[in-house]
Formats: structure tokens, C-alpha cells, sequence
């Protein structure tokens, strides 16, 4: 926070202040000051907060056209694509939307991981991350049940029955889910209501988010504490609008050339077939971006574990703070955790590609092996490694690396004589 | 004087948290409640099914609330294989007497009890009904032999209402 006091410098502009403090929050966000040695992959909170905005306008705008009822719904869907004026761009923006704004969500937390960014006093942002996580995953989910295709009918089935693996009450909580016995109307109209309250609710999350993230600020590649405001930092605005501003444009390219130029690449054919009861599609494939918790629910054969492990899963990651016992933040400085690093993240790749493969033969083996692992990393490697890693000593400030060259052997004997 | 005070208002208060909890209960389980199968759903609860034209062998599948339901009329050959098999090599052990009304007519809800995908007929390991989604095996009788599902496909409530006639539900 910059801590000093703004003053408005229009007569109005006080009266206005006093009232409301808007322009004291404006003069907030301009100032804060930011470690001058964030790199690119600190862009992707800006690149979220867009795609959250074109996934809300999007959305606003196909809600106008789209009729939520299972003898409609497919028909509307092609009713925006055919006749609507520009349907097909919206709804291309739309589907494809939801891809980029999960690769952007994974970057956003592969780079959390890698700077440690989830440690103290950090862990109330990550928290709400991973709250904010668990909802795309629910309107995304819920959103690709709207255009009433094969798939849609189909994934809507094999999800909400995750919950009929509940003993003695999950068969009532699936059957209330559906508001009937199988996915139907009902299920349909709850679903809309619901993928359209999400996106307000994730909002709201948003706000809170970034409140906490302002408190500490930001963390760094090199992970040390900074001063604020101090000559390691620089004010917000104009310095780091403008990178987000050049990375998102950079992102909206990639953006581009999916809608533009593939837009169903990231689909399903089936999802083209309205929604059958009577039969269910060969192979049913998730969207690629829940493919590696997919992959963990299949490795396990027993119904009721497969999704105490899937669930599990997303879960401990909002136990990481406190799994992670190293006190050194950044991987930089941790030579053994940053090759396990990499290993986890191969490690969620080849759960995401078993995860579209059938469950049967090798397959099957490499699911179970990378499930394990994957629990390993969070419940062993991370707790241990805390304890045992030989890490790098740190240097004092950011700016220190920066001038004296980086492992500045001089500079790290300095500190370890200070220390 | 001042203690009989406090218990007199510490009673207040629980009165009114439990005055206030009852109420909350009953604004939110009208919510709740509303989410759950409506009379409409509800009555639709039964079908009559034609079967006078199914050959030994076929198997037809019909829409009853909302899901598939497989009448099979079954060889011999396939009754014998389902009543062979011991219970102890079964993941939920039923007796395929059990199962069936008339050791011809096999009638089961034709959804996986997995995770709800429907089954294809004559497919599998053991002759009978195999679910392409997470690589379930069903038998003859529609009984779980291999795979993720945790318990045999589901026998709805039934009838012959005549010999041409099954209704269900």
C-alpha cells in the first residue's frame, strides 16, 4: 500500500473524495509500487482479468439469442452460428475463451509454484486462487452442457454421477442435481442459471484476490522481501500497464489464430450431434483442460476412491502452503526443488495425455504411475525437501544481482557475513 | 438480583438463535426442495412396452423417465451361461433367478453404474453388455464381471401386463 495520504487537487475532486475515496483507490492502483525485476510470466494476472471480461461480454451477448430447453437449445446454438449478426464470432470468442482463459490460469499457477508465490504471507491470495479455480471449472463445465450436443449430454452425465459415489445419500444428491432421473430439462435450465451466476461470483473473488494481493505485494523472481516504495520497486502504472498491455496483445494473437483459424480444434465432432439418451458417444472426452484430474479418476478402479482422488487432487493444492515447508520462496534458489519442479510439471502432461486416451493396457499403467507421483510431489518430496535442500544463499535486494552480476560470488560473501 | 438478570437474558437470546434457525430453515428448504424431481417428472413414471415382435437373441432398448432401459429376449444358451456362474466370481453376487421374472425375458436400466454412460449389447468378455467410457464388462444376466462399475445394472419395478406386453415402472 502506499501508505501516504492523497489529496485531489480539484475543489469537486475533494468534495467527491471526502464523500467516496474512488480517486484515492485510483491513486492506489497507479502508485503501488511493483519489484522491478518481475519478468513476463507476472502478465498473466492482466491477461486473466481480460479474458474474465470477454468471457463475461460474450456471454451477455449469446444469453440474448440462446434458449435454454432441450428441444431448443441445440436448434439456438446453430440459430447464432447461421443467422445471427456475427453469432458465429461471439460464440467462437466465447468457446474458445474458456480454453485460453484455463491455459492462462495454468500459467498463471505453474509460475505460482515456481516462485513460491503461494508461501507466507501469501497464502490467503492462493486460497482464494484455487476457490477462484474450482469455480471456472464448475461454468466451464457447466457451459459446454448449454449447446445440448453428445458430448454435453454425455459429460454432464459422467460428472454429475461423481456424486452418486457418495455412500447412501449420493443417489438422492444426483437425483436432486437433475430434477428428474436422467439429465434433462431441468438439469438444463439449473445449469444456465447457474453458468451464469458463476462468471459475478469469480468476479467478486477477483476483487478479493487482488485486495489480499495488495496488502503483502507483489512476490518477485528472486522471492526476497522488497521494501516499499524503495528503489527495488516501481510504480505500477506506467511501468507495468504497459508490459501487461504488450503481453496481452501478444496473447490476443494466440487468441486470434484459434478463432479465427481453428475454432473447433479444441472441440469435439460429437458436440455437432444434438443430445441422444439412448446413446452414448464411443469415447467420451472431457475438454482438454480437465484431462489430467480425468486421467487421475480413471486410474483408480474403485468408483468411490477414483473420485475421492480426483477431488483430492485440486484439493491439496490449497494445503500447498503448508506442505512446502522451505522458507526460501523462489526456485531460483532451491536447486533440488526446481528439478522436481519440472518433474511435476511433465509429470500433469502425461496425466493430461492418458487423460484423452482409453483407460485400458499401457495406458492405464502410465495414469496410475504419474497419479502417484503427482501425490507424492505434494505429500513427501515437498515436506522432506524443505527440510534437507541445500539452497542458495539470497541475495539482500533486488537490485543487488541486477548491478553486481548474477551468482555474484563477492556479493553472496558479503551477505553470508552479514548474516 | 443481577445474576438472575443474565440468565434471564442469555435464555432471550438462545430463544431467539432458535427462533431465528427455524426460520431460516424454512426460507431455505423450500430453495432446496425446489431442485428435486417435480410432479410433472414424477408422472411419467411408467411405460408399456410391445415385445410381441422380438426374436430370440434381439435386444430392444426403451426410454422410461428419461433413461434406456434393455428388454432382452434371451437364448438359451444365455440363460445357462448366466445361471452357471458361481457366486463367489461375482463382484455383486445375484443370483440370475434373482433377476429375472421369466428366465427369457431379461429386463434392466441400460446405464452403467459407473458413471451413467449406456452400455452396448453383445459386447465384452463375458457375452453380454460392455460400456465404452471407463471399459466396464456386464454378463448375460447384467451382472458387473469386470471393470470400474460397482454393482450390477439396476431391474426396474416390472410387469407382464399380457404376453405380448411388459410394463414398467
Amino acid at each position: 500500500m502506499s501508505d501516504h495520504e492523497y489529496v485531489p487537487k480539484s475543489k469537486f475532486g475533494k468534495w467527491f473524495n471526502d464523500r467516496l475515496p474512488l480517486l484515492s483507490l485510483a491513486s492506489h492502483l497507479t502508485d503501488y509500487p511493483t519489484p522491478k525485476n518481475l519478468n513476463y510470466w507476472w502478465t498473466f494476472g492482466g491477461i486473466l482479468t481480460f479474458c474474465l471480461i470477454t468471457q463475461i461480454v460474450t456471454g451477455l451477448t449469446l444469453a440474448m439469442h440462446y434458449i435454454a430447453h432441450a428441444d431448443l437449445a441445440f436448434e439456438s446454438v446453430e440459430h447464432i452460428m447461421r443467422d445471427v449478426n456475427y453469432g458465429w464470432l461471439i460464440r467462437y470468442i466465447h468457446a474458445n475463451g474458456a480454453s485460453m482463459f484455463f491455459l492462462a490460469v495454468y500459467i498463471h499457477i505453474f509460475r505460482s509454484l515456481f516462485y513460491g508465490s503461494y508461501k507466507s504471507p501469501r497464502e490467503i491470495i492462493w486460497i482464494i486462487g484455487i476457490m477462484i479455480y474450482l469455480l471456472m471449472m464448475a461454468a466451464a463445465f457447466m457451459g459446454y452442457v448449454l449447446p445440448w450436443g453428445q458430448m454435453s449430454f454425455w459429460g454432464a452425465t459422467v460428472i454429475t454421477n461423481l456424486f452418486s459415489a457418495i455412500p447412501l445419500v449420493g443417489v438422492g444428491i444426483v437425483e436432486w442435481l437433475w430434477g428428474g432421473y436422467s439429465v434433462d430439462n431441468p438439469t438444463l435450465t439449473r445449469f444456465f442459471t447457474l453458468h451464469y451466476l458463476i462468471p459475478f461470483l469469480i468476479l467478486g473473488l477477483v476483487v478479493l484476490h487482488i485486495w489480499a494481493l495488495h496488502v503483502p505485494g507483489n512476490n518477485n523472481p528472486i522471492g526476497i522481501d522488497v521494501k516499499k516504495p524503495s528503489k527495488d520497486t516501481v510504480p505500477f502504472h506506467p511501468y507495468i500497464v504497459i508490459k501487461d498491455a504488450f503481453a496481452l496483445l501478444m496473447f490476443m494473437i494466440v487468441f486470434a489464430f484459434f478463432v479465427f483459424y481453428s475454432p473447433n480444434i479444441l472441440g469435439h465432432a460429437d458436440n455437432y450431434i444434438e443430445a441422444n439418451p439412448m446413446v452414448t458417444p464411443a469415447h467420451i472426452v472431457p475438454e482438454w483442460y480437465l484431462l489430467p484430474f480425468y486421467a487421475i479418476l480413471r486410474s483408480v478402479p474403485d468408483k468411490l476412491m477414483g473420485v475421492v482422488a480426483m477431488l483430492s487432487a485440486i484439493l491439496i493444492l490449497a494445503a500447498l502452503p503448508w506442505l512446502d515447508t522451505s522458507k526460501i520462496r523462489s526456485a531460483v534458489f532451491r536447486p533440488l526443488y526446481k528439478q522436481f519442479y519440472w518433474i511435476l510439471v511433465v509429470d500433469v502432461l502425461i496425466l493430461g495425455y492418458v487423460g484423452a486416451m482409453p483407460a485400458e493396457g499401457l495406458y492405464l499403467l502410465v495414469a496410475r504411475v504419474a497419479t502417484a507421483y503427482y501425490f507424492i510431489h505434494f505429500l513427501i518430496i515437498l515436506p522432506i525437501l524443505g527440510f534437507k535442500e541445500k539452497t542458495i544463499p539470497l541475495p539482500l535486494t533486488i537490485t543487488e544481482p541486477v548491478l553486481g552480476g548474477f551468482p555474484d560470488p563477492i556479493a553472496v560473501k558479503k551477505n553470508e557475513s552479514l548474516n | 438480583m443481577s445474576e438472575k438478570k443474565i440468565e434471564r437474558r442469555e435464555f432471550l437470546f438462545t430463544a431467539s438463535y432458535a427462533v431465528g434457525a427455524v426460520g431460516v430453515g424454512a426460507v431455505v428448504w423450500p430453495l432446496v426442495d425446489q431442485m428435486n424431481p417435480d410432479a410433472s417428472v414424477k408422472a411419467l413414471a411408467s411405460t408399456e412396452v410391445d415385445v410381441s415382435t422380438l426374436e430370440p437373441g434381439k435386444a430392444i432398448t426403451v426410454l422410461w423417465r428419461g433413461k434406456p432401459v434393455f428388454i432382452k429376449r434371451r437364448t438359451t444358451e444365455e440363460i445357462a451361461e448366466a445361471r452357471s456362474v458361481k457366486m463367489e466370481d461375482l463382484k455383486d453376487p445375484q443370483k440370475d433367478e434373482d433377476r429375472v421374472k421369466d428366465p427369457e425375458w431379461l429386463v434392466m436400466v441400460g446405464v452403467c453404474t459407473h458413471l451413467g454412460c449406456v452400455p452396448l449389447n453383445d459386447k465384452g468378455d463375458y457375452n453380454g453388455w460392455f460400456c465404452p467410457c471407463h471399459g466396464s464388462h456386464y454378463d448375460t444376466s447384467g451382472r458387473i464381471r469386470k471393470g470400474p462399475a460397482p454393482t450390477n445394472m439396476e431391474v426396474p419395478k416390472y410387469e407382464f401386463v399380457n404376453s405380448n406386453t411388459i410394463k414398467i415402472g
